[in-house]
């Protein structure tokens, strides 16, 4: 077991699927199947390389970070600072170890289940070297050692993103969902952009380790605290924009415009999540006031995505909103210091919410197959209440939905009771420490919501009394290859996986593995730490795990009580709160707003700056030829000689007065010495020339008064230059030019002499 | 490397002009001989540029010493004695590239090349066309090989004359109005820079090799040097008012073809009429000919106040990037709105130059060739769908990706490396010119301010895109045929550039680095020359 070894292994890992994107992009449909078979089996190739990673990362380097760097460019020998050069490399750590097998796990499972969801898709090749360039930017997340990379593969997930959601992009609605989701999410991506700058320019490096070693060793951004709290900040702003964090949550629910499978692979397990991965990364050089900015966003994304989920109807809208919720609890975790609780919920909601989008795959995969069936075009086969009674026709779907949903709930004995328990309760420590009660309410109330929502959409699309009986008669279980990854996924959820305790997590692996990063900030802005945390946590575990299952069982047991046994009228309650609901239902009027304001207003700022341009700035350019153009041609009337007489008398009165002035200097104007003053009296000299000139047009008649205000003297100069030259452009233009500016030059050097 | 007695530069940029003799002696109804000659004379051209460009030495520094500078030629041209009243003018033929004007030269030769590719369906008086092409081409390369000022200012004027024919003779329904306002601009900036090149020449006085006696010279090299200049000339001295005034006029000069705001507007017009060989060689070359003026002449000549104006320099960057990207989202004109993202493109290049130090000038450079490149792209895009269906109205299409999807594959490349997009050139200069201005205290601010640029701009592009080539297709273009393999063959290997330097930008950077770190070196010993007086 060596170093080298691994890092190979990981650096195959990261390539193999960017090797199936190139093949499949170039010659898809030159290859049997479009190359399913070989992006996917590329993929359960790297699936096997992380878990031997994984292992060998436990087994062999439990608290080791290996590292491997090359220099990618060099700046020279810069002055003032000596030789500089940019290293990227990559990094295996327990994080980036576990991460790897999640993301493989998944876009394998993903690349499975695929086959059967698409097998009739136009794009069906296409839509494979898409995964494969996704899951390898998301590799590049997991395994990069700096902050370039890092930011590199960040925009290539948003590319892969933008081309998967816009995968179906004949439809409108697909290909502005694309172009929403990477707009929104190049806001964030500026903020993250910022915050590297910040560090560049402190640190002349990208590096992590160098960077937090220099935080530690005292040398602070600007040597300000608060710099190096707004590069937190701004480094967290890319994680708002990709974890789907309030306010740029907003791309995601539209994101759902996509295939569903890759709603489950990028917009619930790895892509959204890559923020929190990120949050944890830079986790170290955050202040205590950049993380209580990181909770309170978390926990405000929480409470908005849970209201919405609540009164969405779209199966996968109301998943889309729940996975929002879910990764505000994430950020919400890491930013209150629940550091591994945090990453441990990626970890498991990635299983669970994965298979939700799966399962909810397999039932609109369903649904589409009855409706064409019964020849039904209307319907929309992700309405919740156009389903029901699915339990009976989908029995693997809707076990494994089950699960999840419990898992998800936080249900005892299932992944998700344990990560959630823990945020939980760090959230509670969290306001023990700091006084932040509203944290750890909004975290429990949406825990209740979350069971809520979960259990409403089960009852209605599984259990309740089916909305239509002769097309229940055509829904048909989907093929193997869609049931069994929603089958492993089921697996996954369950505790064991995690730790042999079903009620507490830190004795388990994981919990070992993932430790919090010490602190690299100074002490005087550094969060509580893990000490004191860890305290605080054992004194309200207890409350904390009572409180949350208390909340699963008050929201599943509402679920159950208005869905399933009708005892609360929902409409009636819909109604009396008329206003909440509608509120809820448009999605608290968010896209309305930015629509409003941020869409509207840009494009009514770029209409007017495009009418500025031609009107004003390109109004002064043609004005000035116009009115150049009147005064040659109304001198010409006067003078026999046309305009180049015009411009000789010009020229010629110039250069008198300016040599005028120059010569007697004080005989003009006061005498200043010195080649300094000649400027301005050639300028002054100049101005006398093409006033005379002015007043000499302006006797002659020719004078268009609207045109007439101020600038005169020196415009008339530059125009006559103009004039000169367009109206001698068909005859002899270029002789006349080429004479004058030989005279220019002549004139010059006698000037300058 | 000489050939025939004369050096690679002289053939480089004279090629073309050779090319020109020849096609002049072919009768007008042999359009294949004439169309062939061009494309044999600017592939020539690209092969020596090539060949120069890898037997480059990176570690030569150059900017202001000749040693530095690689395959010099140098000579007497015009050598004038004993006029009274002026004393001796001398003029050189004096020729070199460094790690500033390598990369442009082989943009030139690149973008030349394949400009005379997709020129090949012109109908009218192709033989005029095609001789204007090449001694444009010539015009062009000898601006960045030149390093005499007066040669420099020559080429200058020389690239004016068969861009004026080629946009006011092919160019579309308003190519006169354009060809003119584009002449027109341009003169006036250039007569600014005469003004300042003379003001120069008095003020600068080497020892004659042979004599001994001092006589003045247009060597930008010696211009550099502030030991000579002559004590009380004109521009002796740091800071002074009137090397202000002349830096401010070579700046106007070199701004208007940037394009800096506000003296853009020659540009959509131009671009708009021009036909698109014309455009991409108008953005793809000629642009950066006034951010290598300023980088070549305004910097080393007047450190001082490269670092005095770079505050200001920052501000117009800032408004070239965001104006700029404002008024391209606002149009409805393809071309227009293409024209308008190379006003906020060129942006970044002086956001980078406002800088001053290596990542800034690395960024601004690379940016130079970068877009040259990426807009050559997006012009020749521009250009096919306009040779099929005679619009350029973005709202005409939609769907175009169902009907030519290899069309939009090279198209997503295009938009995406001018969107910034990391894996493509465009990023790498982009960020590096962040990087850098990032640094200055003082351009902190403009650059944060700057970033909103790189929204608008994945805004606007992506809804072109959208609006093109995605949604439900327009049936009146399901019939338009995909690229054939003359358009692939323009566009392909542009394509292959922004994703082999977006990927490993040391192929391009390594050449650049020895000459801007030293440029860096010049400017910021100027500016403290500046402080140290009084």
């Amino acid at each position: 077991m060596t170093h080298e070894l691994l890092i190979g292994l990981s650096t195959g890992i990261l390539l193999l699927p960017l090797l199936g994107f190139v093949i499949l992009i170039f010659f898809s449909k030159r290859i049997p199947r479009q190359g399913d078979w070989l992006e996917t089996s590329l993929l359960f190739a790297a699936l096997a390389g992380s878990f031997t990673v994984l292992w060998m990362k436990l087994a062999f380097f439990h608290d080791e970070t290996i590292q491997a760097t090359f220099t990618w460019l060099s700046f020279g020998n810069v002055p003032g600072l000596g030789p500089m050069q940019l290293d990227l490399g990559i990094m295996v750590d327990n994080l980036a170890a576990i991460m790897l097998v999640v993301v493989t796990l998944v876009s394998s499972l993903v690349h499975l289940f695929s086959i059967g969801y698409m097998h009739d898709d136009v794009r069906y090749g296409r839509y494979f070297s898409y995964l494969g360039i996704f899951t390898f930017s998301m590799l590049g997340i997991v395994l990069t050692n700096n902050f370039w990379m890092m930011y590199v593969s960040w925009e290539l997930v948003g590319l892969s993103s933008y081309l998967l959601i816009g995968h179906w992009f004949e439809k409108k609605s697909a290909s502005d969902a694309a172009k929403k989701a990477f707009i929104v999410n190049r806001v964030g991506d500026v903020g993250m952009f910022t915050g590297i700058l910040i560090l560049f320019a402190n640190f002349h490096t990208f590096g992590f380790e160098a960077i937090f070693g220099a935080i530690r060793a005292g040398n602070i951004p600007f040597g300000s605290e608060a710099w190096l709290t707004a590069a937190g900040i701004l480094v967290f702003c890319g994680a708002v924009g990709k974890s789907a964090q309030f306010p740029l949550h907003v791309w995601l629910p539209d994101a759902m415009e996509g295939p569903t499978p890759v709603s489950a692979l990028i917009h619930a397990a790895t892509m959204v999540a890559a923020g929190v991965y990120l949050v944890a990364r830079t986790f170290a050089m955050m202040t205590a006031d950049a993380l209580l900015v990181i909770a309170y966003i978390g926990a405000i994304t929480a409470f908005i995505a849970a209201t919405i989920a609540i009164a969405q109807n779209d199966i996968k809208k109301v998943l889309a909103y729940s996975t929002v919720s879910q990764l505000g609890y994430m950020v919400m975790g890491l930013g209150v210091g629940a550091y591994t609780a945090g990453f441990f919920h990626l970890v498991t909601h990635a299983m669970f919410k994965a298979g939700l989008f799966l399962g909810s795959g397999s039932v609109i995969h369903a649904m589409h197959h009855a409706l064409h069936h019964t020849d039904d075009h209307h319907t929309d086969p992700q309405d919740i209440w156009e389903m029901g009674g699915l339990k009976s026709k989908m029995p693997v779907t809707f076990w494994t939905f089950i699960v999840f949903t419990l898992a998800i709930s936080g249900v005892p004995f299932t992944s998700g009771f344990l990560s959630k328990d823990e945020i939980l309760s760090g959230t509670l420590a969290f306001g023990r420490l700091t006084g932040h009660w509203i944290i750890p309410v909004v975290g429990f109330f949406v825990a209740g919501l979350t069971a809520f929502y979960m259990f409403r959409l089960v009852i209605v699309a599984f259990l309740g009394q089916p909305r239509d009986a002769h097309r229940l008669e055509a829904i048909h279980e989907s093929p193997a290859v869609m049931t069994i990854p929603l089958v492993v996924f089921a697996v996954f959820s369950f505790f064991a996986f995690y730790s042999l305790n079903p009620f507490g997590a830190a004795e388990g692996w994981f919990y070992h593995a993932i430790e919090r990063p010490a602190s690299v900030v100074p002490g005087s802005v550094a969060a509580a730490s893990a000490e004191k945390f860890e305290e605080a946590l054992g004194q309200v575990h207890g409350t904390g795990m009572l409180l949350s299952l208390s909340m699963a069982t008050i929201g599943i047991a509402l679920a159950f009580a208005t869905y399933y046994w009708k005892k609360i009228d929902a409409d009636a309650v819909a109604r009396a709160l008329k206003p909440v609901h509608m509120f809820l239902r448009g999605k608290w009027y968010f896209d309305e707003l930015y629509e409003a304001t941020a869409v509207r207003g840009t494009i009514a700022l770029a209409r007017a700056y495009a009418w500025f341009d031609n009107a004003v700035i390109d109004g002064v350019v043609n004005g000035v030829a116009r009115w150049t153009l009147g005064i040659t041609r109304g001198t010409k009337e006067t003078w026999e000689e046309g305009n180049v007489g015009a411009m000789v008398y010009l020229v010629v009165a110039a250069v008198v007065s300016l040599y005028a002035g120059w010569t007697s200097g004080s005989s003009f104007f006061p005498a200043g010495g010195g080649v300094g003053k000649m400027i301005e009296y050639g300028a002054a000299g100049t101005a006398v020339a093409a006033l005379t000139m002015f007043l000499f047009y302006v006797g002659a008649g020719g004078f268009d008064n609207k045109i007439v205000d101020g600038l005169v003297n020196l415009v008339a100069y530059v125009a006559g230059l103009f004039g000169l030259v367009s109206r001698k452009l068909q005859t002899g233009r270029v002789q006349t030019y080429l004479a004058f500016a030989l005279i220019g030059v002549m004139v010059l050097f006698l000037y300058f002499k | 490397m000489e050939f025939l007695g004369v050096g690679p530069l002289t053939w480089v940029t004279f090629l073309p002009i050779l090319g020109m003799i020849v096609i002049l002696v072919i009768p007008r109804e042999n359009v294949g001989g004439i169309k062939w000659t061009a494309a044999g004379v600017t592939f020539l051209q690209l092969v020596l540029a090539l060949v120069l460009f890898v037997r480059f030495n990176p570690s030569l520094a150059g900017i202001n010493t000749q040693e530095g500078m690689q395959y010099v030629e140098k000579a007497r041209w015009i050598d004038v004695q004993g006029i009274s009243w002026f004393g001796r003018i001398r003029i050189e033929y004096f020729l070199g590239v460094d790690g500033l004007s390598m990369p442009m030269v082989i943009l030139t030769a690149l973008i030349s090349f394949v400009a005379v590719f997709s020129s090949w369906n012109i109908g009218k008086a192709l033989k005029g066309y095609m001789a204007m092409l090449l001694l444009l081409d010539t015009g062009m390369m000898g601006v960045f090989v030149a390093l005499d000022f007066f040669l420099f200012y020559v080429f200058w004027e020389l690239m004016l004359l068969p861009m004026y024919f080629l946009i006011g003779i092919w160019g579309g329904p308003r190519r006169e109005y354009a060809a003119i306002k584009f002449f027109l601009y341009t003169l006036l900036g250039s007569v600014l820079m005469l003004l300042a090149m003379i003001a120069l020449y008095f003020s600068v006085t080497i020892p004659d090799g042979t004599t001994g006696e001092k006589i003045h010279t247009f060597s930008m090299l010696a211009m550099m040097n502030p030991a000579n200049f002559e004590p009380g000339s004109l521009l002796a001295g740091a800071g002074t008012h009137l090397r202000s005034l002349a830096y401010l006029a070579l700046f106007i000069g070199f701004a208007i073809k940037v394009p800096i705001f506000p003296f853009h507007t020659w540009l959509p017009d131009a671009h708009v009429e021009a036909p698109t060989a014309i455009s991409v060689i108008l953005a793809g070359v000629l642009l950066k000919m006034g951010t290598y003026g300023l980088l070549r002449i305004s910097y080393p000549i007047f450190p001082e106040l490269a670092q005095k104006y770079s505050f200001a320099l920052g501000i117009l960057a800032f408004i070239n990037i965001v104006y700029g990207a404002l008024c391209a989202m606002a149009q409805k004109d393809f071309k227009k709105l293409i024209a308008y993202s190379s006003v906020s493109h060129m942006g970044i290049v002086l956001l980078g130059m406002a800088a001053l130090n290596t990542q800034g000038m690395l960024g601004a450079v690379f940016q130079m060739f970068n877009h040259g490149t990426i807009t050559a792209m997006l012009f020749l895009i521009v250009g096919v769908i306009y040779d099929r269906a005679h619009t350029r109205d973005l709202d005409a299409f939609g769907g175009l990706a169902l009907t030519m999807p290899k069309y939009t594959g090279l198209m997503t490349v295009a938009f995406f490396a001018a969107l910034g997009l990391p894996g493509l050139s465009g990023f790498i200069s982009e960020a590096f010119s962040f990087l850098g201005a990032f640094q200055v205290d003082q351009l902190r601010i403009i650059t944060i301010a700057s970033t909103l640029g790189i929204i608008l701009t994945a805004a606007y592009m992506l809804w072109t895109l959208q609006r093109v080539f995605l949604g439900n297709p327009n049936d009146k273009w399901s019939a338009l045929p995909d690229v054939n393999g003359r358009e692939i063959f323009t566009l392909a290997p542009l394509a292959v550039i922004a994703l082999g330097l977006g990927i490993y930008p040391s192929l391009m950077l390594n050449v650049m680095t020895s000459s801007l770190n030293h440029l860096v070196d010049i400017v910021s010993r100027g500016g403290s020359m500046m402080a140290m007086l009084p």
